[in-house]
């Protein structure tokens, strides 16, 4: 079940990716990208990620991707101004190539590699990835830096405003 | 390959890394090289959350120190939306004094 | 969800554990649940649409559907299929892909909603932990699909429509989100049958009497929900006198027709979200349901499942009453102006929540350290609440007698 789960989410996660950097009209990348965060969400439930997964779908998906989208429609680029496309056939290739070598090297490096142990399975953590264990954290140990990231919303609220109004 | 352990998701998030860093080398539209930052940033997350769940450390700490990834995604989140946001106002300033969001354009220090 | 199907799977005599069609027998029920729970959407979405015409009439002096069956209530169901049998036009100029899957994006956003809202005290699909968080992630995927459905129609009205509406709403989500937190900070969970089994069923339990800071939270949610719903005062999406019809604009036949049961489905969701967060939820006289004691669960043999229909009951009349204020203000409240809204918004909806927010967590230091004044404040809203009502009763009445209207049940209507 979990292995069919992940093998449907990765598929996903990386064929939008891909559609991201390979679609000519920034609206198809947007769409793609939200569809991208939803796989992501899916596989972060299965890192028993629960807090993390929802996060991630109301932020990116419900604020940043609609910004994104808002952004492309307001500039309304005409059919000439998006430029030509600079991703032909033998980058697509090469793109898909680098891709596989990645992961090749990558999953090459990691398999000898011993990993301790599956924390929300063998160590009978209660609620890994839950809320509870989330905010025990991160009010225990991140305080600051908690309080920190209040202050820099505030200062990307500020200055969005100001770079973006032009006339205040 | 039946059982998903902390490899598979590592080489996801390697994956996506590469596309997310492709797209920003490729692209010449700066909302699509902001997009392709927002996948570099979601691929740490992944490897982040799939260290926090499978430890390297022999004896790691229990809860409080093995959350931090945890903590540490959280901490993205927050600073990738207000880069997008910050970001997106500065294509939208830029774009009112050039007409265009092509990267290789901006080559001024100052316009 | 997952208990029950274990305990159905052991009925059979099998271990769950090691059964091979366990996973099997989630998925079917999985599906199960969610064939029963988008038909529940759909067909109160569809008694909506005539219940909404129905008081229209009644509230403009004008005729509402009245001839397919009694009162006309075989109207949404001629409707539906209608809207069914439609040719499904899809204009050459749009964009033919994203015009086909938006309207999926939103029913898909609007229906996942229902898998954390309970309907009784044992009636909830999943019992997540991060609930109310599930349900606003949710609901975002609304505005992708308004979106992505205006800007592919390639048609201006359809665009502004979708720009109007995209702004609105991640605008209203805002205090929307702040105003739900304050039950979540008083019950200390986020799970939305822990919020209800933190109140109790008589009204001065309740979260909406609980401080003052609470009571504007229920109607910032209120106005907020109203906003996020596309719902009259706040319709600007769908300006017909200005922008025909808006984002749905270029959609027919069965597409169409999934915009709008969003729309009235969404009726049930944020009044049945109110309900759970500030009114007590499913909560029944007599028979508290807290953490700590189960008082529906000691029952025993028929008096549980008289109690489980009680709850079911009980939720489902609080729905209902706030659907038909929705409706009520639809017909009453003329349109307000894009920069009004964004004014009432930015400017006064999001400070007070703020502010309430901060009042709540002021207020449970203060209760923690004399508990009378909790007390005293409840009970002092609530007579406050019960005094408004009666008197708005009475005046009504007073209302109804010197205009010497009446409402005739007998005739059709």
């Amino acid at each position: 079940m979990e292995a069919v789960l992940f093998y449907i989410f990765a598929i996903g996660v990386v064929v939008a990716g891909a559609q991201v950097v390979l679609r000519r009209n920034p609206i198809y990348g947007a769409v793609s990208l939200v569809a991208c965060f939803f796989f992501l969400a899916g596989i972060y439930v299965l890192l028993s990620a629960h807090l993390i997964a929802i996060l991630q779908v109301m932020v990116y998906a419900g604020a940043v991707m609609v910004l994104f989208v808002f952004v492309i429609m307001l500039l309304n680029l005409k059919e000439e101004e998006l430029g030509e496309m600079h991703v032909t056939t033998m980058k697509g290739i090469g793109l898909a190539a680098v891709l596989v070598l990645v992961g090749f090297i990558a999953w090459k490096a990691l398999t000898p590699v011993q990993f301790a142990r599956d924390m929300a399975v063998n160590e009978q953590i209660h609620g890994f990835g839950g809320v509870k264990a989330v905010g025990n954290v991160l009010y225990r140990s991140s305080v600051l830096p908690f309080e920190v990231t209040s202050l820099l919303l505030l200062v990307a609220v500020v200055s969005a405003v100001v770079i973006a109004k032009g006339k205040i | 390959m039946m059982t998903i352990g902390p490899v598979h998701y590592l080489v996801l998030g390697a994956i996506l890394f590469t596309l997310g860093a492709a797209g920003v080398v490729l692209r010449r539209n700066a909302v699509v090289v902001l997009m392709s930052v927002e996948l570099m940033l979601n691929a740490v997350n992944l490897t982040f959350l799939a260290f926090s769940r499978f430890p390297l450390v022999q004896n790691a700490p229990m809860q409080g120190g093995i959350l931090q990834g945890h903590v540490a995604v959280f901490f993205v989140i927050a600073t990738a939306a207000a880069e997008a946001a910050v970001g997106l106002a500065i294509i939208i300033a830029v774009f009112r004094s050039r007409t265009s969001i092509n990267v290789d354009e901006f080559d001024s220090l100052k316009f | 969800m997952q208990a029950f199907l274990d305990s159905l799977i052991r009925g059979w005599g099998h271990d769950p554990q090691t059964w091979v069609w366990t996973q099997l027998i989630y998925v079917a029920f999985m599906g199960l649940f969610s064939f029963a729970v988008i038909n529940f959407a759909a067909v109160t979405a569809g008694i909506f649409s005539w219940a909404e015409r129905r008081v229209a009439g009644r509230m403009q002096s004008r005729v509402g559907p009245n001839r397919a069956g009694p009162g006309g209530f075989y109207q949404w169901i001629a409707d539906a299929v209608k809207l069914l049998t439609k040719e499904d036009l899809v204009p050459t100029e749009a964009d033919q892909f994203l015009f086909r899957i938006a309207p999926y994006f939103m029913m898909v956003g609007f229906a996942c909603v229902f898998v954390a809202l309970p309907f009784s005290h044992r009636l909830v699909i999943a019992e997540m932990n991060v609930g109310v968080f599930y349900i606003i992630a949710v609901t975002a995927l609304i505005v992708v699909g308004i979106i992505m459905s205006g800007w592919s129609s390639n048609s201006k009205w359809s665009l502004f429509g979708a720009i109007r509406s995209a702004a609105q709403i991640i605008s209203y989500e805002i205090p929307a989100g702040m105003a739900l937190m304050i039950p979540v900070l008083l019950s200390g969970t986020l799970s939305t049958q822990g919020i209800i089994r933190a109140q109790g069923p008589w009204p001065w339990e309740w979260y909406i009497f609980h401080d003052p800071a609470s009571f504007a939270a229920f109607f910032i949610y209120f106005i907020s929900a109203l906003a996020e719903g596309n719902r009259t005062p706040f319709d600007l999406p769908e300006a017909e006198s200005e922008l025909v019809s808006g984002y749905n604009t270029e959609y027919s036949g069965m597409r169409f027709s999934y915009f709008f049961l969003v729309e009235w489905g969404n009726m049930w969701v944020m009044s049945a979200l109110a309900t759970t967060m500030f009114l007590g939820g499913w909560q029944v006289p007599f028979l508290p349901v807290t953490d700590a004691a189960d008082k529906i669960a000691m029952l025993s043999g028929g008096w549980t499942v008289l109690a489980e229909l009680a709850s079911i009951a009980i939720f489902t009349f609080k729905t209902l009453f706030f659907v038909f204020i929705v409706m009520w203000l639809r017909w009453t409240l003329p349109r307000i102006r894009v920069d009004q809204m964004m004014n009432m918004c930015w400017k006064y909806l999001v400070p007070v929540s703020f502010a309430a927010v901060l009042f709540v967590a002021g207020w449970m230091l203060v209760i923690h350290a004399v508990p009378a004044l909790d007390w005293i404040m409840r009970i002092v809203l609530t007579a406050g609440g019960a005094i408004t009502l009666v008197m708005f009763w009475l005046r009504t009445l007073q209302n109804i007698k010197d205009t010497g209207d009446k409402f005739d049940f007998t005739s059709n209507w």
